[in-house]
């Protein structure tokens, strides 16, 4: 759906050249949900931005659906942006229109005839579930509605490819999780390629089937949600994964443990499982099996896209042997282990 | 004079200056529709020129700096010139345009030139209160620079644009005064003909009082109008 081969930016001030983004190449497939995460500044919006082209690459190539769009004259360039449909954080509604007409907007700039347009209108808002609110005015509606009508503007004109700036980062949770169930299930309706970027690891855990960290202008690691979160190559990847998972403060344990050391051999580890392996009872088995104590001292699961993760801190309490084989059996279940004392 | 109204009962005075009034209402009818045409005219001219100064400014929807920066320059150049000297400039222009330099219609020319340059600078200010964020969303959906202009940038500056045209208003009653001073006709005429040079300060004081009255409702109207426009929306 989108290759992007070679892309540079570079801004040029009167004092220096800024790279913005340094010969990023990446291959977007048709109907995934795709996120770009990177800190402010590392040249995500920017790049999103060269995808429709509101800012002009340096250069590099960017094919969108078998057509170079870095290529085009201006008024191609105004059809193609017709089928590629944008949303901002700040939602961008114009204030001087009713959420109707502001649905209609886009479809008044591709000349649609008025009497469909106005019924693709209503389909929309009954999309995003807006009905009741077609004659208000933005400065009336929520954070959360001005988003659903800036997807439904995106959407007027049946785009191929949405781009997501930031949409929700400028919403509480409880919000964004409704925005992007919205866009999850336009995806699937509507097989719409989303590209997304943010600085949120719970908006890709939530929503994205691929994920490219970004950082310094440089695109660090491409690769599948849950690849990156169970095994995350770059130091900015780890850092957005701790983010959102929490480990646990493995000092506090630490020094607990030696508080109640007893004179029996103990060890701490951290025990990391991804899959199915989560579902299973390994830890009451190796307990059983191995003649060990194990005390649970913090544990955590979460999912993404459906397959459980999620860290444990254990104490395991038996004599060097047992302890050392209860590990080994862990190792061979599929865990990952850590020994953190 | 204060003896002489003393002297006369409340009924003969009004009498004997009923010409006052029938002077005041002609004077104040030639100036309102001296600074409502000119005020018109001068958006026909100063609208568009606003809003090519904000379209081809750095980094906008029709980028030309080189244009950017004379068109700039001669709106500069323009505006520095303090209108009591405009209006002796612009003579030969007039009378090529009308006929003659004097009278009301003439005025029209000095105070819709004096005026473009002003309003294409407020237009620019107005243009530029408008976030980029919503140029920008327009771009992304294959907006035209026309399409910018025509449904963003001057709907979305419409109360601000029209609390432009009230201060555009006001001053051009200021200037229109200045006009009448050199035979332009209105208010400013009369004020200077039998208030300065026939000492009659009663129509003086009623010309001041006119034009205050004339200022404040056209400002009150100014403000009206954006509420409601405002209003609406919310």
């Amino acid at each position: 759906m989108i290759e992007i081969h070679n892309l540079t930016k570079i801004y040029h001030t009167t004092h220096q050249d800024i790279v913005a983004l340094d010969n990023v190449s990446l291959s977007i497939k048709r109907g995934e949900i795709f996120g770009i995460i990177g800190l402010s500044g590392a040249g995500k919006s920017t790049l999103i931005r060269c995808i429709n082209m509101l800012e002009k690459p340096t250069q590099g190539s960017i094919i969108v659906d078998g057509q170079d769009i870095t290529a085009l004259n201006k008024n191609e360039l105004h059809l193609a942006r017709q089928k590629i449909g944008m949303i901002f954080q700040q939602f961008n509604l114009l204030s001087s229109r009713s959420i109707f007409d502001n649905i209609m907007f886009p479809l008044e700039i591709a000349h649609v005839p008025t009497q469909p347009a106005r019924q693709r209108v209503e389909e929309l808002l009954e999309m995003v579930g807006l009905t009741d609110k077609a004659r208000v005015y933005p400065d009336q509606l929520s954070g959360g509605q001005k988003q659903r009508v800036g997807i439904a503007r995106a959407l007027a004109n049946d785009p191929k490819l949405l781009l997501s700036d930031e949409a929700t980062s400028a919403l509480d949770p409880q919000t964004t999780r409704s925005i992007l169930k919205l866009l999850k299930d336009i995806n699937s309706q509507l097989n719409l390629t989303i590209l997304l970027i943010t600085h949120d690891m719970n908006v890709i855990k939530q929503v994205c089937d691929r994920v490219a960290v970004i950082n310094d202008s440089h695109i660090e690691e491409v690769g599948d949600v849950l690849s990156i979160f169970s095994n995350p190559r770059t130091p900015t990847s780890q850092s957005f994964i701790n983010t959102i998972m929490n480990k646990g403060d493995t000092e506090e344990y630490t020094q607990n443990i030696t508080k109640q050391q007893t004179g029996k051999y103990s060890r701490l580890i951290r025990v990391s499982f991804i899959g199915s392996s989560a579902g299973e009872p390994i830890i009451s088995s190796m307990i059983r099996t191995h003649d060990v104590d194990a005390n649970i001292l913090y544990g955590n699961i979460d999912r993404v896209k459906d397959v459980p993760f999620g860290n444990l801190i254990l104490e395991l309490i038996g004599t060097e042997e047992t302890v050392s084989l209860a590990m080994a059996y862990l190792m061979n279940n599929g865990l990952e282990i850590e020994v953190l004392k | 004079m204060i003896e002489y109204i003393l002297a006369t009962t409340a009924n003969t005075f009004w009498v004997e200056n009923s010409w006052i009034a029938e002077k005041v209402l002609m004077a104040t009818w030639e100036t309102l529709y001296m600074v409502v045409i000119s005020t018109f005219l001068s958006y026909v001219f100063g609208l568009p020129l606003g809003v090519i100064l904000v379209t081809t400014s750095d980094g906008h929807v029709l980028e030309s700096k080189g244009f950017n920066r004379v068109l700039g320059a001669i709106i500069n150049a323009a505006r520095s010139i303090p209108f009591i000297i405009f209006l002796i400039l612009v003579i030969p222009f007039t009378r090529l345009v009308v006929g003659t330099p004097i009278g009301t219609v003439a005025s029209m020319v000095p105070l819709t030139l004096a005026a473009i340059p002003f309003v294409a600078r407020l237009v620019e200010n107005s243009l530029k209160e408008i976030e980029w964020g919503l140029i920008e969303a327009a771009l992304s959906m294959g907006a035209n620079a026309w399409q910018i202009v025509s449904k963003v940038l001057i709907p979305e500056a419409t109360p601000s644009i029209i609390l432009g045209m009230a201060i555009t208003t006001i001053n051009l009653v200021g200037y229109s005064a200045m006009a009448g001073i050199v035979g332009g006709g209105g208010l400013g005429t009369l004020a200077y003909y039998y208030g300065y040079q026939r000492y009659e300060d009663l129509v003086m004081w009623i010309t001041v009082i006119v034009l205050i009255v004339f200022v404040q409702g056209v400002q009150t109207l100014g403000d009206k109008m954006v509420a409601n426009t405002i209003n609406k929306r919310r």
